[in-house]
């Protein structure tokens, strides 16, 4: 395991977790993990299917209650002040859909309210002249197609521009067209902005373009962190992918 | 306090949305009451050909049948706009926002309050248009009824959704088949004097039974008896803090187990 430090000055952390489980039963789904991330970097979480990124995700977004340490957001404790915290982040996902008989104005209007949006019309139309959808604010989310529904769903996921943004597989299901589209506006708002993302992602190729960081997660634990060529590097290996295959099946034939 | 009240708002916006550009739900909603409301009326009318008793108060059926529909549709509307979510996999979306858990409540028991009054308020339209029948004519004391009735369906309505938050859409049975477990021993149609002794307390912990009782004796009797609206008043006030306290529960359930995305895939 690395000693890899994804900090590097405290001032500049704005997610810390201090040995994190969170157990179902006798299931440990994530145990006792760390971690840091810094403002305006990426992190990427990686590992096979059931290794608990999700469940990190849920736990740093406050809708999961940890069974055991510490997660700050923006230097709060996220169940403390989820209230507050929750103004600050936002997050997409292809699993977690918005109304399909609402229009893409419409939905974008509701989520403006909840997040409290200034000058919400003038949001939208921002929003929707970036993320090329204008054409679609009158058309109903049901009706578009996967490309559409990702740049719908960025829309609203920055319609508070968060400060911390959760991304569980933006690019899932899209073209490499279309997925190249987003991954290159996800960094351009992320350098203009100097929001932090995390994300969770099964696509290397995305990872080691988009990421500063990488945890790399197997049966809920830290296998090995550090940054994509790092990691690359220490493991003599071409690319992020043969270092996620090699590093999940040491994981899955360790046990 | 001014985004808690736009928050609220806003989950009010998105229910509106939903009628404007779904009108099979708007029809949905006025369609059963409506013709419920109208069977009632034809059955009054040809009872009170043939009965004293409905001849007296030949109202009584058709005020039994909206009162009726207004605690259904009280607890439906509350549990189908939570379904909604659950239907469009938003739940992950709201969860994540900063929308409070009672923000949420407040918000199902406005859109319960807007689709109650359009199934309803047609409905009502519909028995004085069509049968003569004011429901106003008989005085504040039916519409406190009404407030009452819509309240035990809110409550109820929130404690289905504590089950759907906890179970997912396979909960949402309960939704449609919960209050006619009821029905029966709420006297909706006939006084409770007629469920056998060994039942009849269980029917004294339903407010509805108050309400459904104090409105046969204002059509027989013309008697308004308050007592009977007092204990409707006082078990409603215990059932809508239980139904909150279930649904918060629920919710702070759902954090510990994961359910808040889970349930919306």
């Amino acid at each position: 395991m690395s000693n890899h430090k994804i900090m590097e000055t405290p001032l500049d952390i704005v997610v810390s977790v201090r040995n994190v489980s969170k157990n179902y039963g006798d299931i440990k789904a994530v145990n006792s993990i760390s971690f840091s991330i810094e403002k305006s970097h990426t992190l990427g979480l990686l590992g096979s299917n059931g290794a608990g990124k999700t469940t990190i995700i849920m736990m740093l977004m406050g809708i999961l209650k940890s069974s055991s340490g510490t997660i700050n957001i923006l230097n709060k404790n996220i169940y403390k002040y989820r209230n507050q915290i929750s103004k600050e982040i936002n997050f997409a996902s292809p699993f977690v859909e918005l109304p399909h008989k609402l229009t893409v104005l419409q939905n974008l209007t509701v989520f403006g309210h909840i997040y409290g949006v200034k000058n919400l019309s003038y949001k939208i139309e921002k929003l929707a002249q970036d993320l090329d959808i204008k054409d679609l604010l009158k058309r109903r989310v049901g009706r578009l197609s996967a490309g559409q529904k990702t740049r719908v769903s960025i829309a609203k996921s920055l319609i508070n521009d968060p400060k911390i943004l959760f991304l569980d597989e933006p690019t899932a299901s899209l073209d490499p067209d279309h997925a190249d589209w987003i991954r290159t506006y996800l960094e351009e708002y992320k350098n203009n902005s100097g929001a932090t993302f995390i994300l969770a992602s099964h696509n290397m190729p995305e990872v080691e373009r988009m990421c500063n960081n990488v945890i790399m997660m197997g049966r809920g634990k830290v296998i090995d962190q550090g940054s994509p060529a790092d990691l690359i590097r220490r493991y003599k290996r071409n690319n992020l992918e043969q270092v996620f295959l090699q590093l999940a099946r040491n994981d899955r034939y360790s046990n | 306090m001014i985004l808690f009240i736009r928050r609220i708002y806003a989950m009010i916006l998105r229910h509106i949305y939903l009628f404007m550009v779904s009108w099979p739900r708007v029809l949905e909603l006025i369609y059963w009451p409506f013709l419920n409301m109208v069977l009632w009326a034809f059955m009054s009318k040809f009872l009170a050909q043939n009965s004293n008793i409905f001849l007296l108060a030949s109202g009584v059926l058709i005020a039994s049948v909206i009162m009726w529909d207004t605690l259904f549709r009280g607890q439906l509307g509350v549990t189908l706009s939570f379904i909604e979510e659950l239907w469009s996999r938003n739940l992950g979306n709201i969860a994540v926002s900063p929308l409070k858990p009672i923000e949420l409540i407040l918000s199902l028991i406005v859109a319960s309050l807007i689709r109650t009054l359009i199934g309803v308020g047609g409905a009502g339209l519909a028995a004085y248009f069509l049968f003569d029948f004011q429901i106003p004519s008989y005085g504040l004391g039916f519409i406190l009824f009404f407030i009452n009735l819509i309240v035990m369906g809110w409550s109820l309505g929130l404690a289905i959704c504590a089950l759907l938050i906890r179970f997912g859409l396979s909960a949402e049975t309960f939704a449609w088949a919960a209050l006619f477990f009821i029905q029966p021993l709420c006297g909706v149609f006939y006084p409770i004097s007629i469920l056998p002794e060994w039942l009849q307390p269980v029917s004294m912990l339903i407010p509805a039974t108050y309400i459904f009782e104090g409105m046969r004796l204002t059509f027989f009797e013309g008697v308004f008896q308050v007592d009977l609206l007092l204990k409707a008043c006082f078990i409603n006030l215990i059932y809508i803090f239980i139904g909150i306290s279930l649904l918060l529960y629920s919710y702070s359930f759902a954090k510990k187990k994961g359910l808040l995305l889970g349930n919306a895939e």
